[in-house]
């Protein structure tokens, strides 16, 4: 019998007389990401319900853009997730181009390209290491931040910021790629793949003690994860075979050859803790194909701030546009009527309601593995609050 | 389906159901009036060749008067079909005075924060929904924050805010 079987065993003896009690979690805790408070209630070492309450980080974005203009909200959009901020800079861009009918030079269409995957993988390290951490792993969160650094530092060349870009603008770019820097970013792919196989699969994905937490925890099955309205790595880790780059595509996503990762229950359950972290990982290597593709496509001439308005001025109408960030379905729903800011946006952050299944898929679990499901919902507080 | 297919589909089950159609906009939509919501909501999800299993966004837009139209407040479900790989938008247009929308978290339980978001910032208050509070702001906060004529405090539990 295993230690999580005698744990279980000893927290269903009828002595113990069944009281509940309650916990707190956060707001200030490692494991929580951020500025989350979980309101527990356990049966013992088991946990009976959780009850989220979100909203220590909230700053006004909806509010923000009733006064602004769309290329001033931009910036703001950097602010909600910021571990992916070139993605929330494509997502808003590309829903106020399709209200405008605005065509966007070829050129530009791959730069966003390598940048948005550049940055998914820079997220997914995040996510994947602190995903290890929270369980202990503690020395492959220092590799996998010794990778995302090396996209940050592409990223500080290119725009000149680390974290917060305002880097994709309504119908171009803010700058050129600077000379050389294709070069660098394909020999960046080259060393990574070989880093994915040879460093984080042997030292975290195939570890017997990270497989132990992880797989058959927190297990979503399919029909609850769309019910929940789990998107990205975390519907994809339950086996649904649903991609915005594919399924519902923007940019230029649909010339490149690539394909969907799926979880398959190779440790375990199909959507448990192990699948939704194993998606991330195969995404990564999804997405260095994508770079290497974009990158040898991509026109060398032009002006990347050619289609640039000089005054975006959003017609009548609204608009719910979608894109795959690395959390999963970023939604913006823009509703104008043709002043110079739009009346009202909404965002439908990915994390905010990946987090709403929590409580379903912890009961039952033991209190140690809330963290492991939380880690791998990765989510990011800034979004979710706004 | 297409969106006409979808509204001939809607209507054929439920002759009411469908108040305004705008096939024009960004993204399709159909006014439907607050007391269809539920009936079609249900047909939405269950119907196989409907099948809108996904809820994407739930919003809530406040629209002051202007001219002769009235103050209103919208509730709006963006909802999508992964098996047929079609859209909808379902608008429920309500009186300011009265803002009270049945609730679609029985169907969709993702809708719960959403609506829970909307009553929040907007002060749309959904029947039927299991655990309405405030989300985003604390529990004693007054007003709601997305109102145009929303006038930030001055103070909040003796703090200053400014």
């Amino acid at each position: 019998m295993d230690t999580r079987e005698l744990i279980l065993q000893g927290s269903r003896l009828p002595q113990r007389g069944g009281d509940l009690m309650t916990l707190n979690m956060g707001p200030q805790h490692p494991s929580t990401h951020g500025v989350l408070r979980l309101e527990l209630t356990t049966d013992g070492e088991e946990v009976a319900a959780i009850r989220p309450h979100i909203g220590y980080l909230h700053r006004c974005f909806e509010k923000h853009c009733e006064v602004l203009t769309p290329p001033q909200i931009i910036p703001y959009t950097d602010r909600m997730d910021y571990l992916a901020a070139m993605n929330n800079n494509l997502g808003f861009a590309v829903a106020c181009e399709r209200m405008l009918g605005l065509q966007v030079p070829e050129k530009v269409e791959h730069l966003r390209v390598v940048v948005a995957e550049l940055n998914r993988i820079a997220s997914h390290l995040v996510a994947i290491g602190t995903c290890g951490l929270d369980l202990g792993a503690l020395t492959p969160y220092f590799f996998c931040f010794r990778d995302r650094e090396m996209i940050l530092d592409f990223f500080e060349e290119i725009c000149g910021a680390r974290l917060l870009y305002n880097y994709i603008w309504v119908g171009g770019l803010s700058h050129d790629f600077p000379e050389g820097m294709d070069d660098k970013i394909l020999r960046f792919c080259d060393y990574f793949e070989a880093r994915i196989d040879n460093e984080l699969n042997p030292l975290l994905s195939f570890n017997k003690i990270f497989i132990k937490r992880n797989a058959d925890i927190g297990v979503v099955p399919a029909e609850q994860a769309w019910a929940f309205g789990l998107s990205g790595p975390s519907l994809r880790g339950s086996g649904v075979d649903f991609d915005l780059r594919r399924d519902d595509p923007y940019s230029i996503y649909d010339r490149f050859q690539w394909k969907v990762c799926l979880g398959q229950g190779l440790m375990g359950t199909v959507g448990d803790c192990w699948d939704r972290y194993w998606v991330k990982v195969l995404e990564m290597k999804e997405s260095l194909f994508i770079i290497r593709q974009a990158l040898a496509a991509r026109p060398k001439d032009g002006d990347v701030r050619e289609a640039v308005p000089s005054r975006v001025k959003l017609p009548v109408g609204e608009i719910y546009c979608r894109t795959e960030t690395p959390r999963g379905e970023l939604g913006y729903y823009i509703v104008s009527s043709g002043g110079n800011t739009p009346d009202r946006v909404k965002v439908r952050a990915p994390a905010f309601s990946n987090l709403c299944v929590i409580d379903t898929a912890s009961r039952g679990m033991l209190l140690g593995d809330v963290v492991a499901i939380l880690g791998s919902l990765d989510i990011v507080l800034g979004e979710i609050d706004r | 389906m297409e969106f006409d297919d979808l509204i001939r589909h809607i209507r054929a089950a439920l002759p009411e159901a469908v108040a305004e159609e705008h096939p024009e906009a960004f993204s399709p939509w159909i006014r439907v009036e607050r007391g269809q919501l539920p009936e079609l909501a249900r047909l939405l999800r269950d119907d196989p060749s409907l099948d809108f299993a996904q809820l994407m966004c739930l919003s809530g837009v406040h629209v002051p008067a202007a001219g002769d139209a009235p103050e209103t407040l919208w509730s709006v479900i963006h909802l999508f079909s992964p098996r047929h790989h079609h859209k909808l938008g379902l608008k429920v247009v309500l009186d300011a005075a009265d803002p009270v929308c049945p609730s679609v978290a029985e169907l969709w339980p993702t809708a719960d924060w959403h609506e829970r978001e909307s009553y929040d910032l907007l002060g749309i208050r959904y029947l039927g929904h299991p655990d309405l509070r405030r989300i985003l702001c604390p529990d004693d906060w007054e007003g709601h924050p997305l109102r145009k004529d929303y006038q930030a405090p001055a103070t909040y539990n003796g703090m200053p805010l400014d």
